[in-house]
Order: C-alpha cells, then structure tokens, then sequence
C-alpha cells in the first residue's frame, strides 16, 4: 500500500514536473497539517503523556513500582490469561477456518456472521453474560456455590470473559486468506496420498503462517488489554483478580499515578511491539484482513 | 433433499466443524441466550420500567449523542487522514500510517487514563482550552474526545483502499476539461469513496456504543449526564440487579445486531457500486 502511494508521486512527478501549483501546495500542506494536529492531539499526546507521567517522580520510583506486590501478581495473572485464551482461540480460529475455507455447506455465511459476533457486542455484555450464568444469582449460581466452585471473581470468569471477546481474532485473518489461496495444492496432496494431518502440516501451515502470526499477535494483544469484559467478572480483587488494565484503574484511582502509569507503559510498549510485528508481517506482502 | 454440504476429497470437515461449532456455542452463543433468555423472563412491564428509566434515557442520549458526534468527526479528519496517507509523501508518512492502528492495540484502559490527563484543566491541552471556558474532562465533550480515538481508525483503514482504487486518470481528464477542484471532488472522489465512508462511519459509530474502557475514566459518571449506557449496566450488576442489567443488555444487544446488519448491507451495496462503477 505504502510503496504503491510512493511509486504514483514519483510517476507523477517524473512525467508532470510543472504540477506544483500554490494550490496544489497549499492542499498539500493543508492536508498534512490537518492530519497530523488531529493525531497529535487525540493519539501522539496520550501516548507521550504514559511514559511523561510514568517517570514524573525519576527511574527509581517507576521501576520502584514493579516491586510492588500486588501489581507483579497483577503482571502475572495477565499473563496466565493471555497463556490459556491465545492457544485456544489459535486453536479454534484454524478449525473453524479449515471448516469454512475448505467446504461449502449450507449456512456458510451466517455461520461466519455468528463468528463475528462478539467484536460487535459492548465488551460490557461479554463479562454480563458470564455473570448472569456463574454469578450467585445467576442460572448456576446456587448450584455452584454447593459444589464450591468459583467461576466468577475468580480466574475461569476472567479466562472465559477475555475468550469471548479475543473470540473472532485468529480465524477472522485465517477464513479470508485460505479462501483465496484455495484448495487445489491441499487436493493434489491428498490425491496423492497425503493423510489429513500431513497435508495441515506441510502444504496448507506454511501457506497461511503469516495470517497466522497476525492474527494471533492482534489476539494477544487484545486478551492482555481487555478491561470491560474483565472488569465486570473479576471481582477486582488486589493480587488475586486484578489482571494488569484492572490494576491501572485502581492505582490511578488511588491517585498514585505513578504506579498506574508505569502499568501502563507496560501495555502502550505491548502495543508498539505489537504495531511492529504487524508491520513487519505486512512487509512479507501479507495484508491484513 | 441436496445434502448439507458439497461433497469434497479433503479430509476433517466432521473434526473442524464440530469443534468449531462446540466451542461458539459453548463460548458465545449459549451465553448470549441466556442473556436474552433471562430478559425475556421479565414481566414487559418490568422491563419496560428498566429501559424507560429517566436515568436509563440519559444514558443513552449520550451513549448515542456522543457515538453520532465522535462517529461524524471521524467522517471528516478520517478521510483527510486517509487522502493524507494515499495521495502524498512526506517525512515520517510509514510511520503514521503504522500508529493509526494504535487505536486497535492500546488497550483501553491506558487510552483512557492518558486522555484523561491530557485534557484534565491542567493538562498538555487541557490547560488551553480552561482560559475558553472549554472544559474536556468529566463532560460530554471528554467523552466525545475518546470515542473520537477509538473510531478514529476504523474510518481511516476503511477508506484508505477505497481511495486507492479512485482513478486518477478520470481526475485528470475533468480538471483538463475544466473542472474545478472541488467540482473532481465531488463528481469522481467522493461517488468512489462514499459506501467506504458510510461503512467506516458505522463501524465507528457501533464500536463507540458499546465503549466502556477509554470512557469511565474521562467522563466523570454523574448519573444522567455523563454516565453512559455500559457503565449504567455495570453499575446494576454491581448492585446485583441482574434482570436490570440483563434488560439494558439486551437493548444494547438489539442495537448490535441492527448495526451488524447495517454494515452487511451497506458493503454489499458499495461493492455493487464499485462492480458497476469498473464497467
């Protein structure tokens, strides 16, 4: 996309070299400037403020505040979560796509739309509905209250809250691109003998790893950052249910602003990785779906 | 009877569909249904007090509202970011296209305590616009400031292709025959681009509905004026009023699903558009 942009101005220029009219530069100018005031003051600001504010009080009191206990268990459930939904979605979103991408049933499209659900519900409702089940007063509440099982306020409802909404991620990268790459190698392979597994493995895995990586590092990234869904099953219990967005929001609202943006700085540099590895995935010639 | 599906050589359509539909339902729909399930068990009386709640209005005037408001502004700045990224080349160009996603991967808790202090009255920006009498943090306008950002990329990446695809050989040719700027504008960009505007501009305004994170922390949450729908769903929940959150849960629910629908169409109808443009 960035080199085709490219190429056009230079085409443009070498072929019209008279083109630079005031007007066309003052448009130029117009629209660069327009652009960059918006991000700057909606996206560049904000970004630059979680590291100002992290280390407002020096190096030693933002690294000070790692040491803190209930923000390192806030580290390391975060991660935990991150560690059982990732597999899982990654998991579902490669059955789901060879189901949809590979044959041709009835309902196919609805069947994709019910995938898509969840990215168009209020991260609100993805933690409710779990509430309303596992919740004390909830469908199973009782019930699980007898047999002793947490589920709510504890980190199955945060697991399965984060499962639901990080749901669509991987497959929704891997339907579209399977689609396209069609099906007539993994045939071939199967004609000639391949089993199932070995045509998964060596003709249609090494296909697809790119759409692969991107969906999962996007899936990642939002099953580390969710705060709604989380937020509403957790229970916002200190060094036990507090994943690490759920800890920004009470140390930011203890005012030790501190502690919550060093959090944060955590997150904002998951999310620059996360950028990075992006691009450069798209830098293989793969884009996004 | 035709059969469920076309028959086809590869192997593990049973496996995968089974999984697949196992874990969507265990996951996502089960779930949903119960939400429904237990709103539907309310007395439509009962129900409609919950959702006509003076307080309940409130909060949709400005879920809604600032969604609308933050989804429009998306309309304008979105397109100018994206022609920005399409039609010129300057210093730093790759990099901004690449932060536009930021949106996507911050998570919203950190945009939502970093806009905050931003526009808070002694802020970066904040502390500029307090002489005005403008005050961001804790009013709709905050609110309106942090939907903006969330939506902000979904408008860009939606018309960023669309832009690419306008030909600017049809450009030439009008301003060659005497056409006007804003005359190019308006007879060949913005046909092109329109269905991708109108498309971005509902994702935008669907994701803004249903914000929670990014919001909570710089809207200040006085009940019927800057409290939004969500938040309103959290509070009943925390007060364990699970039929009130159930019944607000399921309006927003319906809501969802009439935008869903809205986004089908609407890109269906853009690439019949595009389809009947290329001929």
């Amino acid at each position: 996309m960035a080199t085709r942009a490219t190429k056009a101005f230079l085409d443009e220029h070498a072929t019209r070299p008279g083109r630079d009219t005031v007007m066309t530069v003052l448009s130029r100018a117009f629209f660069i400037g327009v652009s960059l005031l918006f991000l700057a003051a909606l996206l560049f600001a904000p970004l630059a403020t979680v590291f100002a504010m992290a280390i407002e009080k020096g190096y030693e009191a933002y690294l000070r505040s790692f040491s803190d206990p209930d923000t390192a268990a806030a580290i390391r459930l975060t991660l935990t979560v991150a560690a059982v939904v990732v597999p899982l979605n990654t998991l579902f979103g490669i059955c789901a796509a060879w189901a949809i991408a590979k044959f041709e049933f009835k309902g196919k499209s609805f069947f994709v739309t019910l995938i898509d659900l969840p990215l168009a519900v209020s991260p609100v409702i993805s933690g409710m509905v779990y509430v309303l089940l596992f919740g004390l007063q909830g469908w199973f509440g009782l019930w699980l209250q007898e047999e002793d099982i947490s589920i709510i306020f504890a980190l199955p409802g945060i697991v399965l809250a984060t499962m639901f909404v990080t749901f669509p991620y991987v497959a929704r990268e891997l339907v579209p691109l399977m689609q396209q790459l069609g099906n007539d190698e993994e045939e071939a392979a199967i004609t000639l003998g391949a089993g199932g597994w070995m045509t998964f493995f060596r003709v249609t895995l090494p296909k697809i790893r790119w759409g692969l990586v991107y969906g999962i590092i996007l899936c990642n990234a939002r099953a580390m950052g969710e705060f709604g869904a989380v937020s509403v099953v957790s229970g916002h219990i200190r060094g036990l249910t507090n994943t690490m967005p759920l800890h920004i929001e009470i140390l930011y609202n203890e005012y030790n602003f501190v502690g919550a943006f060093a959090v944060a700085s955590l997150l904002t540099l998951l999310a620059v990785v996360t950028l990075i590895i992006k691009t450069l995935v798209e830098r293989t010639g793969y884009k996004g779906h | 009877m035709s059969a469920f599906r076309q028959p086809s050589v590869l192997p593990g359509f049973g496996l995968t569909f089974g999984f697949t539909t196992f874990f969507l339902s265990a996951i996502v729909l089960l779930p949903l249904a119960a939400l429904v399930l237990m709103s539907m068990s309310m007395h439509w009386k009962e129900f409609l007090d919950v959702v006509l709640d003076p307080r309940a209005i409130g909060s949709y005037r400005l879920s809604f509202g600032a969604s609308m408001l933050a989804a429009t502004i998306n309309l304008v700045f979105g397109f100018i970011i994206a022609w920005t990224l399409v039609r010129y080349e300057f210093p730093g160009r790759k990099i901004i296209d690449a932060l536009i996603d930021m949106p996507f991967a911050l998570p919203t808790a950190v945009s939502g305590i970093a806009l905050t202090t931003v526009f808070a009255q002694n802020g970066w920006i904040g502390q500029y616009l307090e002489p005005f009498g403008i005050k961001v943090a804790y009013t709709w306008i905050g609110v309106t400031v942090a939907l903006t950002l969330i939506g902000m990329p979904f408008m860009v990446r939606t018309v960023q292709p669309a832009l690419e695809e306008v030909q600017r050989d049809l450009e030439d040719a009008a301003e060659t025959l005497g056409a006007g700027r804003f005359y190019v504008f308006r007879r060949i960009i913005l046909p092109t681009v329109l269905p991708a505007m109108l498309t971005g501009f509902t994702l935008a305004f669907a994701r803004a509905v249903g914000e929670y994170g990014s919001v909570i922390f710089i809207s200040g949450n006085l009940p019927m004026k800057t409290e939004i729908t969500p938040l309103l769903i959290v509070i009943k929940l925390e007060e364990f009023n699970y039929r009130g959150a159930a019944a607000l849960g399921t309006v927003m629910l319906a809501i969802s699903f009439v935008m869903l629908l809205a986004i089908n169409l609407l890109q269906t109808w853009g690439r019949r558009r595009v389809v009947a443009v290329g001929r």
